[in-house]
């Protein structure tokens, strides 16, 4: 168990600045996600947590204890990579106890801890099979395991699902989260999926460039985000901005509605567009409405059964109070 | 597509055999008599005779000569492999802006004609005792061979995933074990095939051993040249020494050719 505290901590590789200065605190048993997009430094910042990248600058501290410069190993945190990273010239039974046989445990303790893991894990049958006769589901199970038995102080999760295949995704999504439940032990965990963070996080911070843009609870960074960058990466599909005119009359440079917070009349409304293309999904269906004096089309969430056709006009007005607001600067104006 | 097949094949039984056609020869050559040996037109017919085998062995200790290249090409290669497989980890694993560079320069090295520096060593090696020794042989195989081990092994190393190495690097404390545990493990065929590789091409190098040797550590090489000498030259027995040098590194070659295959092909095919 443990906190995990990051004080001005940068990393540059050569000149190149790729996070310029970050402070976070990871408390004890949260599930924290960094997400952001490729090249926002989510990775970066987890592997200076694992100790697999050197500090340049500032601090990392465990349950207060600085360590900075301590070996990856001796950090003692489990770390489950996307590509899986099994040895595989070691059986699953081998894969899983290594750690523990590192760490010069007695054989028989290993065999034991190593059925355990197996056990919840639903590997039990797996265990002579070497990584290649597994598939993506099950590598990435020993590789959860082999995480597991070490019980370690806080596990990092570099992009785990990114490799599986959408339904396998899901399935390994809660099998994670059931996880945490039972274990209670610190998780950080990234992605650039942000419904992968909105579903699975205590806490999401939200990188871009190296720079943390918000940190919240899911629907913290839903309901209230700070800029325009947060604004848009949370939520799915993305919140409508509108600028000029529209947002003027908000004394505003931009304004925000989320899909699900505009309602669509075919009689009045704020504005008028036409029905561009429609996504129907069953349940809803999401509708890109050209409205006047707007480049892009917004999105609008409507009823799954909406009997509307392309180029049909319709009125569309915002929720007033689930208008965000933001000024020049992207920040949001509250 | 069958008629492609046949064709094929019969192209690779006709490369093979040009391969091995001088080595064919050799073999003839050595069964013959003197006379027969150096006849014209060469004589595909006659009645093999073991003399020259004999008299090989009579004049000049086979034995000893076999045994210095056995020491000189294993010694040599342990040596070359024991400095290559860290240079190797840390070229690929931990390179740094001029890795590219310092790799094209260790190789460079190879271009140079050994005939450039034969007097300064020459001279070095007299200074230093080493003319005739076997210490002094391993010591110039293992630099002369260290680029090409370098950089079989380097590109090895370079498809094993950094990701396996990192969590490695999790799990296990220092540097000794990761490479116990994990980068041997996974890289011992290539470690193996790369020796093969070196000790073949120790095996047949001429030109060092034979102006820094002459009897005491003389390898095989020096043993079939001795045979082309001002007295003249004697094709058979020439052959008879040359089939005695390359039984040893034949056999070996055949024993281990599946690894040696595999060595060669690492990374073509993946």
């Amino acid at each position: 168990m443990g906190s995990i505290n990051l004080v001005g901590v940068s990393k540059s590789f050569g000149d190149v600045l790729v996070i310029p200065s970050v402070d976070l605190e990871v408390n004890e048993g949260e599930f924290v996600v960094f997400v952001g997009p490729s090249g926002s430094g989510k990775s970066t910042l987890l592997r200076l947590i694992a100790g697999l990248e050197e500090v340049s600058k500032g601090r990392i501290e465990f349950n207060g204890q600085d360590m900075t410069n301590l070996a990856p190993a001796k950090r003692g945190l489990a770390m489950v990579f996307q590509s899986y990273a099994l040895y595989p010239h070691m059986s699953v039974r081998e894969n899983i106890g290594f750690p523990l046989k590192m760490a010069g445990m007695p054989k028989s303790e290993i065999a034991a801890k190593v059925q355990e893991a197996a056990k919840i894990l639903n590997l039990s049958e797996y265990l002579e099979r070497k990584p290649r006769q597994l598939s993506g589901g099950q590598r990435q199970r020993v590789a959860i395991g082999r995480a597991i038995v070490r019980q370690p102080k806080a596990f990092l999760f570099d992009e785990p699902l990114s490799n599986l295949d959408a339904a396998l995704r899901i399935n390994m999504r809660l099998e994670i989260m059931e996880l945490h439940q039972q274990l209670k032990t610190t998780m950080i965990y990234v992605t650039h999926d942000q419904v992968e963070a909105m579903t699975m996080a205590d806490k999401i911070v939200v990188l871009d460039h190296g720079n943390i843009e918000q940190v919240g609870s899911p629907l913290e960074l839903y309901r209230a985000p700070d800029n325009l960058f947060v604004a848009g990466f949370i939520g799915a599909p993305k919140m409508n901005f509108l600028t000029g005119g529209e947002a003027s009359r908000y004394n505003a440079t931009t304004i925000g509605v989320r899909p699900e917070h505009v309602q669509i009349s075919t009689s009045s409304g704020l504005w008028t567009g036409k029905v561009g293309v429609s996504e129907h999904l069953g349940s809803d269906t999401f509708l890109h409405v050209n409205v006047e004096g707007q480049q892009s089309p917004l999105t609008v969430r409507a009823d799954g059964e909406v009997q509307l056709n392309y180029g049909d006009t319709v009125y569309l007005s915002p929720e007033e109070d689930k208008v965000h607001k933001f000024d020049n600067d992207g920040k949001a104006i509250r | 597509m069958k008629s492609n097949r046949v064709l094929l094949s019969i192209l690779g039984w006709v490369i093979g055999f040009i391969i091995f056609f001088p080595i064919l020869w050799m073999v003839m050559a050595s069964l013959k008599t003197e006379i027969e040996a150096v006849a014209t037109p060469p004589s595909f017919f006659f009645t093999p005779t073991l003399e020259n085998y004999f008299v090989v062995q009579s004049r000049s200790d086979y034995l000893n000569y076999a045994w210095n290249s056995i020491v000189i090409s294993v010694f040599a290669t342990l040596l070359a492999i024991l400095i290559a497989v860290p240079a190797s980890y840390s070229f690929a694993f931990r390179p740094t802006k001029r890795t590219q560079f310092k790799l094209v320069w260790i190789l460079s090295t190879k271009m140079m004609p050994p005939v450039g520096v034969l007097i300064p060593m020459y001279l070095f090696y007299k200074n230093m005792g080493l003319l005739d020794t076997h210490l002094g042989l391993i010591l110039i195989y293992t630099l002369i061979n260290l680029p090409i081990v370098i950089w079989v092994l380097y590109t090895y190393f370079k498809d094993i995933p950094q990701e396996i190495l990192e969590a490695a690097q999790m799990e296990c404390d220092g540097l000794l074990n990761i490479f116990l545990y994990i980068l041997l493990p996974l890289s011992k065929s290539a470690i193996f095939s790369t020796s093969l590789l070196s000790i073949v091409l120790i095996w047949n190098e001429s030109f060092w051993s034979l102006n820094l040797t002459a009897f005491e550590a003389a390898p095989l090489t020096t043993f079939i040249s001795s045979y082309s000498s001002p007295e003249g030259l004697f094709w058979a027995k020439l052959s008879a020494a040359s089939t005695l040098a390359i039984l040893p590194i034949m056999f070996l070659g055949w024993v281990t050719q599946k690894q040696m295959v595999k060595g060669l092909t690492l990374g073509a095919v993946k």
